[in-house]
């Protein structure tokens, strides 16, 4: 099987995002450009006890705008609904006919599929808690299954239970495009929209389909997910200044924060794209998946994995190192991963890792777990697109230790046209995806 | 496509029947049912309080000395993954860091590892003595437990959760360094886990994988949501053995349970290369989706199924005169089974009538994740031995159903068996798995 076939070439023709700094392409990218933050105070639920008091919130956000079938979306996990949102924008951009039995855009639904990296659904709080402490005997130090079950069968609701399921946001999206191509979702944690993205392209590259609507959803702004993140003291505590607290690279830095929301990319193949006469938003040229096989608790020291994911997706591109524009960090603003992954620049880009700039987005938008590589790679397309790389914000007590160009606080014109986006999840998981101006050569 | 230079040198499975794949394959063989009283917890007030729980089982004896601290961060999927992990690496051949250290023969950087994982459901335990302590007025209060409740949940309580932990620790103690990716598609997972990493091989990126699925079912919050979803079963609490009914006309409803199934796939060449035994090749892929906006149910005409099928046959480049045997998903809900056997029959056309189906689940029960890889366990054995077993509670077959269940074990050589997984959701896969003939 040869991988560069010309008409195997996959470009991307459509985006769509729903985030903490905005529900369609141009609001978000504005935002970035002028350093605008997700983050306040949680509303979602009561967290003002919480070691972390904030997160950035998908608001005012409305599901029912971009459906003609509420009621069959209105169920939905925070992660469905807005799947919804960024898909059928980004349907709309790339001449994709949705919530149709007869499409008229041409496009075979049998080669046409989803990949999305989502997660879970959360739980109703007062039920399961609440459950759970009716069973539970301090006395004994046992639960009475009978005692939780009381509570847990009068309170939960089937439909909330069902949309617990990881995979049902790409369920939503089946129904919505009718796709009937290859349909998968995985959860990889904070790389797992990355990946999702990269075995779409595969799926295209290899024929399985001719169109994939990728991305991620995901909400962890919630009682569990709070809860074990801190725990795990991996969020930023600064309750006071939640607007300044992501602060990737900075030396002040003390966690990330949780964001939330949902990116798709319509990947199709150059093939297909021009067939249908579409525009074509950019090129997707490599992917590199690798795990770090160190330690669940930690990232590998010198980031193993790390790198041998980007010089993966660098070999699978057919480029050189020198041949990168600008690398979107995972950027965390957590110790552990902005040092790691400072070395892990300089381990694979050698002489040219000062003079790349590479920046992080969720000193903006947070960190939206499963859905945030996705949304990283919407930022990387339109960065090519208007050769405009988004900054890092509240970057001003940089880390001595970090010496890389983190683009800090102002976007920054440059010509860009090869983006490349960095993802790695917690266990030691590395997706790396590469994309390039489009051009016929 | 690519998909036939991939081929499985290995199996390993831990199921309800038994804690290996070939006591599993001896108790299908038997018609054993897996099934039994749930032990986990009191299911006192569930209406199905059955389940398929795999007994005696220690992950101590699968994890090294020098990883046994990891122990305390493992649900228990991640234990039930790792010993089928074990048995299929050992079975292959392969000889890993955890396996033996001084004898390594793969490449960690060209191993590659894709698993099916469900949504691991916490330990209500041990979240209980924060929750009770919370409670105030009668009322769980988040305030209490987000200011104090919280500081009693120990440090590392996420980790054990995270769906991708399973490939992490499997990873970590084989060192699997290659691309690694955990599949979330709920009872579609495995198979879909299988054809990635299939596709990985196909690829180039790496010459060996470890794919399969894992899950731990037998959780009060995955059966009250599968209670209240109205796909367990609430009859036949009493007999447990005759409660799970794939496609039978007394089917009531699925049956769940806990299990790992496990492949080691390989690029045809390296196997050949390192003169390993080579059991099946994997000769067609077909994914797709049903659509249907009530979820928790298959479309009625079945129709994701049957272009899953149609081109997994494609990819395999066989028609349906080739397939010697189908394992299909058989849920054991009504009008599931029903759907799912118009999707198979419009696939497959007049060779339905020929071609035996072999439901699994009414002795394995509903193992989510885990069900469409331990069906590939069970379908490279049923080629190995030649030898399709009877089905189990299908005595009189549902209405409207044409399938050809196999009612008495069958003999016969077989060259193309065909495993068919679809996710409540919709996620739906076909894998055509081709006796290796040299």
């Amino acid at each position: 099987m040869t991988k560069k076939e010309p008409d195997r070439r996959v470009v991307i023709t459509g985006l769509g995002i729903v985030s903490p700094v905005g529900h369609d392409i141009e609001t978000v990218w504005d935002a970035m450009l002028n350093g605008k933050s997700g983050m306040a105070k949680t509303t979602i639920f009561d967290a003002s006890t919480f070691p972390t008091s904030f997160s950035a919130e998908v608001k005012d956000y409305d599901f029912t705008q971009y459906t003609k079938n509420p009621e069959i979306h209105k169920y939905g996990n925070r992660g469905s609904k807005f799947v919804v949102g960024a898909a059928v924008q980004a349907c709309k951009q790339a001449g994709i006919d949705v919530e149709t039995d007869e499409p008229t855009d041409g496009i075979d639904r049998r080669k046409m599929g989803i990949y999305l990296g989502a997660g879970e659904g959360s739980v109703n709080n007062e039920i399961f808690f609440g459950a759970v402490a009716n069973g539970w005997d301090n006395e004994t130090s046992k639960m009475d299954w009978g005692k939780w079950a009381e509570v847990a069968f009068a309170g939960f609701d089937p439909r909330d239970e069902l949309e617990q399921e990881p995979s049902m946001p790409a369920a939503h999206l089946a129904v919505l495009t009718g796709a009937r191509g290859p349909a998968r979702s995985c959860l990889t944690a904070c790389a797992a929209s990355t990946q999702a993205v990269g075995e779409a392209l595969m799926l295209i590259r290899k024929g399985a389909a001719e169109i994939m609507i990728a991305g991620g959803a995901h909400s962890m702004i919630h009682p569990l997910g709070i809860m074990g993140f801190n725990r795990l003291t991996a969020l930023s505590t600064r309750n006071d200044s939640p607007t300044t607290a992501s602060r990737p690279f900075s030396a002040s830095r003390d966690g990330f924060v949780v964001g939330e929301g949902a990116a798709i990319l319509i990947l199709e193949s150059l093939a297909s794209a021009k067939k249908r006469g579409v525009e074509i938003l950019a090129e997707v040229i490599g992917f590199g998946s690798s795990s770090d096989a160190f330690r669940v608790t930690d990232m590998h020291e010198e980031g193993r994995g790390a790198i041998q994911a980007i010089e993966a997706a660098l070999k699978d591109a057919g480029i050189d190192y020198k041949d990168v524009d600008y690398i979107n960090a995972h950027g965390t603003s957590t110790t552990e991963n902005d040092s790691i992954e400072t070395k892990v620049i300089k381990a694979v880009f050698k002489e040219k890792a000062k003079n790349i700039p590479v920046s992080s987005v969720k000193s903006m938008m947070g960190h939206l777990i499963g859905a945030t590589g996705a949304a990283e790679l919407i930022s990387c397309v339109l960065a090519i697109r208007d050769n405009i790389i988004p900054p890092t914000i509240n970057l001003v007590d940089r880390d001595p230790e970090l010496d890389l160009d983190y683009v800090p606080n102002e976007a920054r014109k440059t010509k860009v046209d090869v983006a490349i986006n960095e993802s790695f999840g917690f266990g030691g998981q590395n997706n790396v995806v590469i994309i390039k101006r489009f051009g016929e050569n | 496509m690519g998909s036939g230079c991939v081929v499985i040198t290995g199996i390993g499975a831990i199921s309800p029947l038994g804690k290996t794949s070939s006591e599993m394959w001896e108790g299908l063989c038997a018609g054993r049912c897996g099934i039994d009283t749930i032990t986990a917890f009191d299911p006192v007030k569930f209406d199905c309080k059955i389940a398929g729980e795999v007994k005696d089982f220690k992950v101590r004896d699968y994890v090294p000395k020098t990883f046994r601290k990891s122990i305390k961060l493992m649900s228990r999927d991640i234990e039930l993954s790792i010993a089928a992990a074990d048995e299929a690496l050992r079975n292959s051949g392969i000889v890993t860091k955890a396996i033996d250290p001084e004898n390594i023969n793969v490449v960690p950087e060209r191993f590659a590892i894709n698993l099916g994982a469900g949504l691991i459901s916490c330990d209500l335990v041990e979240l209980a003595p924060s929750a009770s302590a919370s409670i105030v007025d009668g009322k769980f209060d988040i305030r209490k437990w987000g200011g104090e409740g919280i500081e009693q949940i120990t440090p590392l309580w996420l980790l054990k959760y995270l769906p991708n932990m399973l490939a992490c620790h499997i990873g970590i103690l084989h060192d699997i360094r290659g691309p690694s990716n955990s599949i979330t598609c709920s009872e579609a997972s495995g198979l879909l886990a299988i054809s990635e990493a299939a596709g990985v091989i196909a690829r180039g990126d790496s010459d060996i994988a470890l794919a399969g699925g894992a899950e731990a079912k037998v959780n009060p919050m995955i059966m009250i949501r599968q209670c209240l979803l109205k796909r367990a079963t609430s009859e036949n609490n009493d007999e447990p053995d005759k409660a799970y009914r794939p496609f039978d006309a007394e089917a009531k409803g699925s049956v769940f349970g806990e299990a790992a199934g496990m492949v080691v796939l390989e690029d045809i060449e390296h196997a050949r290369n390192r003169g390993a035994e080579i059991y099946a090749q994997l000769a067609g892929i077909g994914e797709s989706t049903n659509v249907n906006s009530v979820y928790e149910h298959l479309e009625p005409d079945g129709k994701g199924v049957r272009i899953a099928i149609e081109k997994a046959m494609e990819d395999a480049q066989i028609g349906p005169q080739d397939i010697d045997l189908i394992i299909p998903h058989g849920v054991g809900i009504a009008a599931d089974d029903l759907a799912e056997s118009r999707g198979i029959e419009e696939a497959i056309g007049n060779a339905i009538n020929r071609i035996p189906v072999w439901p699994t689940k009414s002795m394995l029960s509903n193992t989510g994740a885990a069900a469409g890889a331990i069906d590939v366990v069970a379908a490279i054995s049923a080629m190995n031995e030649a030898r399709i077993p009877a089905a189990k509670n299908c005595e009189k077959k549902a209405e409207g159903c044409n399938l050809n269940i196999v009612t008495e074990a069958i003999d016969k050589e077989l060259n193309y068996v065909l495993c068919c997984s679809y996710s409540y959701g919709g996620q739906t896969a076909a894998v055509v798995l081709k006796k290796f003939d040299g």
